[in-house]
């Protein structure tokens, strides 16, 4: 079997063993070839020479280990990630929710943070943002780092801005952030009403009630039972009649939660409809 | 070849062209899937999806993650993903860095494939202008697989088929005209 590419797939399941036991990080339900693509990466990325060196690094390095979680993870996100799916947001869901005295909202899997900043752009045009809280929450310690510090590069702005526009947004987006050399840094009131947490979908319990739940792009990189198990912990931790949003090409159909929610019509949201 | 268990066509500029002259001409009775990454832009999915079914009596459909890939059907892959192969022969997308400036790439697509088809995997390289798809047919025939490209003097952006003609080992090169028949032999 050639695998002169330098991982083969024993060897990913031995890395798999390796870090559950080494660091309690649990990838035995993570999609094997989107999985092993990421680690083949990392292994040419870092210009491992073998396969038992990069083992033993992983193993026994924990700063090096930082880096495998934050590589094998994908963080690839951006600011109104499918405009549409903001217009939704924006148009029906927010709308409903924006009766409650209060709104609690989990962005699961929030990476660099760019969703959250978009999610409270959207809040403050709605007047909702002072009443509101966003729980965003990823495995990885790293990437809440960097969305904690709200700075992204200049040179996405024109995109985000365009993606903006076409959700339905009414603003300048430049009124949003100050520009710093090649980075942005949004406004502070933005961040006033976000919470920066580690959170992981595979082997943390719910933590509390919300009436909105984003997982958008992460289902994707688990396998059924997995998505089973995490849909049924968004179905814990969300209240009745609270929306669940995942990403594009991802579904509650065929998951045992699927006969408690009602689709929104052409949109990826659910609304839970009985306990 | 009497045991294809897989064709994965790949294109990019001028390659639709290709496909909508070539899937009219394809027998209904393959007995393999074919899968179709075009690079596009995003958000014209079932666009796509639909102007490919009128173009053929297969069962043409977008990807959708974990589905299984069953013969016979004529899959296309999502825009702004890349779609990759399981060993249980199911698809699993992935929204991960662009490849080649490409997602889909068609490079992740052939390489997955590789190791599950091994031998039994055809892949088509067409028309293109950036040579995403080359470093996966080299893939491919490491993995025994068969590295078939579009005659590059027929297509519309012949970049890509040239650059693969010149880095990887190729099978066969085909005109336009030639494909449907080849592919109905597999």
């Amino acid at each position: 079997m050639p695998h002169a590419d330098g991982i083969n797939d024993e060897q990913v399941e031995i890395l798999i063993n390796d870090v559950l036991e080494q660091y309690g990080y649990d990838f035995t339900g993570y999609s094997r070839a989107s999985l092993k693509r990421r680690l083949l990466r990392l292994y040419g990325l870092d210009r491992q020479v073998s396969f038992a060196e990069f083992r033993y690094k992983v193993a026994n390095d924990p700063v090096y280990f930082k880096r495998f979680v934050e590589q094998i993870t994908v963080n690839v996100t951006e600011m109104f990630r499918d405009p549409n799916f903001y217009k939704a947001l924006r148009e029906k869901v927010l709308p409903n929710l924006g009766t409650y005295p209060f709104i609690r909202i989990w962005l699961a899997g929030c990476s660099t943070g760019e969703e959250a900043y978009s999610i409270a752009i959207v809040l403050k045009e709605l007047n909702l943002l002072h009443k509101s809280l966003i729980y965003a929450t990823d495995i990885n310690p790293t990437v809440l780092e960097k969305a904690g510090l709200g700075m992204f590069p200049l040179s996405q702005m024109k995109q985000y801005s365009e993606n903006y526009i076409t959700s339905g947004g009414t603003q300048e987006f430049s009124t949003y952030y100050n520009a710093n050399y090649s980075l942005v840094k949004f406004n502070e009131d933005l961040k006033d009403k976000m919470i920066f947490s580690t959170h992981n979908l595979v082997s943390d319990h719910s933590f509390n009630e919300f009436q909105l739940i984003l997982c958008r792009n992460v289902l994707i990189y688990f396998d059924r039972d997995l998505q089973f198990k995490v849909l049924q912990l968004f179905d814990g931790s969300l209240d009745q009649l609270g929306y669940l949003a995942l990403g594009t090409k991802e579904t509650t159909d065929f998951s045992p939660i699927s006969k408690r929610y009602k689709r929104l019509e052409g949109e990826k949201i659910w609304r839970k409809i009985s306990g | 070849m009497k045991n294809c268990a897989a064709l994965i066509i790949g294109g990019s500029a001028g390659s639709l062209d290709v496909l909508f002259k070539v899937l009219p001409a394809i027998s209904t009775t393959i007995t393999f899937p074919i899968i179709i990454v075009v690079h596009r832009k995003q958000g014209t999915d079932s666009l796509l999806s639909n102007l490919l079914a009128t173009k053929t009596l297969l069962k043409v459909k977008e990807v959708e993650e974990k589905e299984k890939v069953l013969p016979g059907s004529v899959y296309i892959v999502p825009s702004d993903y890349h779609s990759l192969i399981e060993k249980d022969e199911t698809f699993s997308l992935d929204y991960s860095e662009k490849v080649n400036y490409s997602r889909p790439s068609i490079d992740v697509t052939f390489q997955s494939a590789a190791e599950v088809y091994q031998d039994k995997l055809v892949c088509l390289l067409l028309s293109g202008s950036n040579a995403d798809g080359v470093n996966g047919l080299i893939t491919v025939k490491r993995f025994g697989g068969k590295a078939i490209v579009q005659d590059p003097l027929t297509a519309q952006v012949n970049y890509m088929p040239a650059q693969a003609i010149l880095r990887a080992k190729i099978d066969k090169i085909l005109t336009i005209d030639e494909m449907a028949d080849y592919i109905n032999a597999l």
